[in-house]
């Protein structure tokens, strides 16, 4: 059973880690549309996946948050990922399957995954 | 919308956008007496009687980029497609409440679906802001208060650390199974 008593052990290791983490302007950002249109059209397992992927390289510097609706709500579930000194890129029609390799060549490696970006279906 | 816990996700929003720093969210559920309720109440900016019956209007929306809103019509939809009710009940400066009843044994009902998962992305994607989030069923109900987390976490340690994600979804999950029936401590 999750007891409390292991969540105060979750926190006493996190602080630990928490300096490194904390405030880095350099951290990059992968913004998940999870308006109605975004989640009608499965956005919330694309997240997961991200969030998942993430936790398993133990990527640190990579926050995953949610956005509203940018307008292209044909395209959705849209995520778009910003690494500071580049430009955003926008990934069109997110899959669960698609996270691995976005996450491997864009975010580790930084190659973006030209086939899945919104310039690729325009 | 295929789950109402994706509607529940999509309205929930609308309370972070109202700047809401409590979101509490209720389901209730009984097979016994065919019914599931949920709640949605939030201490966010409030709406003018006007605003509130605009917003179960589809062309109407808050937002800028499009002329029209659809998540509260979808989710008023999906209850009265049941044969149940829904309303809104809004203070200016002091919050509102949302209620859905569904009739669950409705050809129309959709599935509740992955309500666990809708809150874990709820508290990861909003740690600043708390939620409490309660289920009962015929077979018992749990609480999930991030304001009880906080407590232990102290003020360094953000809710959407990923350790503490982790545990949030396996507390969901073990806690859903035992109100579902399923395994027991």
């Amino acid at each position: 059973m999750k007891s409390l008593a292991e969540l105060q052990a979750i926190r006493d290791k996190a602080k630990l880690e928490l300096n490194m983490r904390q405030e880095n302007p350099n951290a990059i950002r992968v913004l998940v549309g999870m308006a109605t249109c975004g989640i009608a059209a499965g956005a919330r397992p694309v997240l997961n996946a991200f969030t998942e992927e993430i936790a398993k390289r133990n990527l640190q510097d990579v926050t995953i948050t949610q956005t509203g609706c940018i307008g292209i709500c044909q395209f959705e579930p849209v995520v778009e990922i910003e690494i500071p000194g580049e430009d955003k890129v926008t990934y069109v029609k997110m899959t669960p399957e698609k996270v691995a390799k976005v996450v491997n060549d864009h975010i580790v490696n930084r190659n973006v995954v030209t086939e899945y970006t919104i310039g690729a279906y325009k | 919308m295929r789950e109402l816990s994706l509607n529940v996700m999509d309205v929930a929003q609308n309370s972070v956008t109202a700047k809401a720093s409590l979101v509490t969210i209720i389901v209730k559920e009984s097979d016994k007496n065919d019914f599931l309720d949920i709640t949605i109440k939030d201490n966010g900016c409030g709406m003018t009687k006007e605003q509130v019956q605009n917003v179960i209007d589809p062309f109407f929306t808050t937002r800028t980029t499009r002329k029209v809103g659809l998540g509260v019509p979808l989710f008023k939809m999906a209850a009265e497609q049941t044969g149940g009710s829904f309303s809104i009940d809004s203070t200016l400066d002091v919050g509102t409440t949302l209620f859905a009843h569904f009739v669950k044994s409705s050809v129309d009902m959709t599935p509740l679906g992955d309500i666990n998962s809708t809150i874990k992305i709820l508290i990861q994607c909003n740690p600043d802001i708390d939620f409490v989030f309660s289920h009962s069923t015929d077979n018992g109900e749990f609480t999930l208060s991030t304001i009880e987390l906080r407590e232990i976490l102290g003020e360094d340690v953000p809710l959407n650390t990923p350790d503490v994600l982790e545990w949030i979804g396996g507390f969901l999950s073990e806690q859903s199974n035992i109100i579902y029936g399923g395994a027991k401590k």
